[in-house]
């Protein structure tokens, strides 16, 4: 019992040096946003046009590192670089999916236009990468060929 | 329960190689009955300057790992990533870059 009563109170004085140090950020500090209408979207052209990023221009520049036959849906890596300058933002879409929009990268000074993520993949698809730059919308699109889903449980 | 998250970060060739890995279930909708559990916003930051944010759903697999390329850096700069996920969950952690 007093065992018990010393944790919880190393926990609370632990928690109040983090809040002073600023080290525990309250959630109320996330300005997060997050784009609900795009996410819910059930096919890619809807999820691109709530984006804002609807009829994107094909590119070369955007370079798709994944492979070609996924053995596990479940876990899909998919490599993206933007060779277009000032490239500001990456979304990610696989087209048959419930959801296709999987996920969008905003990247500022700093950052450089790169990200390497895990998808899910329900069944083969063609993966499309839109990149944003000076308010221009550039795609890119690979197929992944998907032996076992892993949208299900 | 939030899980661990595990990072390293480090100089390459003109850039800062970041990978990071964050314990989380990312159950879907069809997972769940409909009561999915998933991250939703990822932020990187570099001494406490926002360079990365990001929007994910639950397409992501679980316990997610993402790589992001920082343009230069140094050795000791501070990177630190934050994880919020649809149930008001949060995580973060921080390493310096090596």
């Amino acid at each position: 019992m007093n065992g018990l009563r010393r944790v919880l109170l190393q926990r609370a004085g632990a928690i109040a040096a983090g809040l002073a140090t600023g080290l525990l950020n309250p959630i109320a500090a996330w300005a997060a946003t997050w784009n609900k209408d795009a996410f819910g979207a059930k096919s890619a052209g809807d999820a691109l046009q709530r984006l804002g990023a609807a009829d994107p221009a094909p590119s070369k520049d955007i370079v798709i590192e994944a492979p070609q036959i996924a053995e596990n849906g479940a876990v899909v890596p998919i490599e993206i670089t933007s060779n277009i300058p000032g490239t500001t933002s990456i979304a990610v879409l696989v087209e048959k999916n419930p959801y296709p929009l999987v996920a969008k990268f905003d990247f500022a000074e700093g950052a450089l236009p790169y990200v390497k993520v895990n998808a899910k993949m329900g069944e083969t698809s063609d993966v499309r990468v839109v990149a944003t730059a000076g308010g221009k919308h550039y795609a890119a699109s690979k197929e992944i060929k998907v032996t076992i889903g892993g949208c299900g449980g | 329960m939030a899980g661990p998250m595990k990072m390293r970060a480090k100089l390459g060739n003109g850039f800062t190689d970041v990978r990071v890995l964050m314990s989380h279930p990312m159950a879907t909708e069809q997972q769940t009955k409909g009561k999915p559990h998933f991250i939703q916003n990822v932020t990187v930051k570099v001494n406490g300057k926002t360079v990365i944010e990001g929007e994910i759903s639950q397409a992501v697999s679980r316990n997610p790992v993402f790589s992001f390329r920082l343009k230069g850096g140094a050795k000791g700069d501070k990177i630190q990533v934050s994880w919020l996920d649809n149930k008001g969950e949060t995580n973060q952690t921080e390493t310096a870059v090596a």
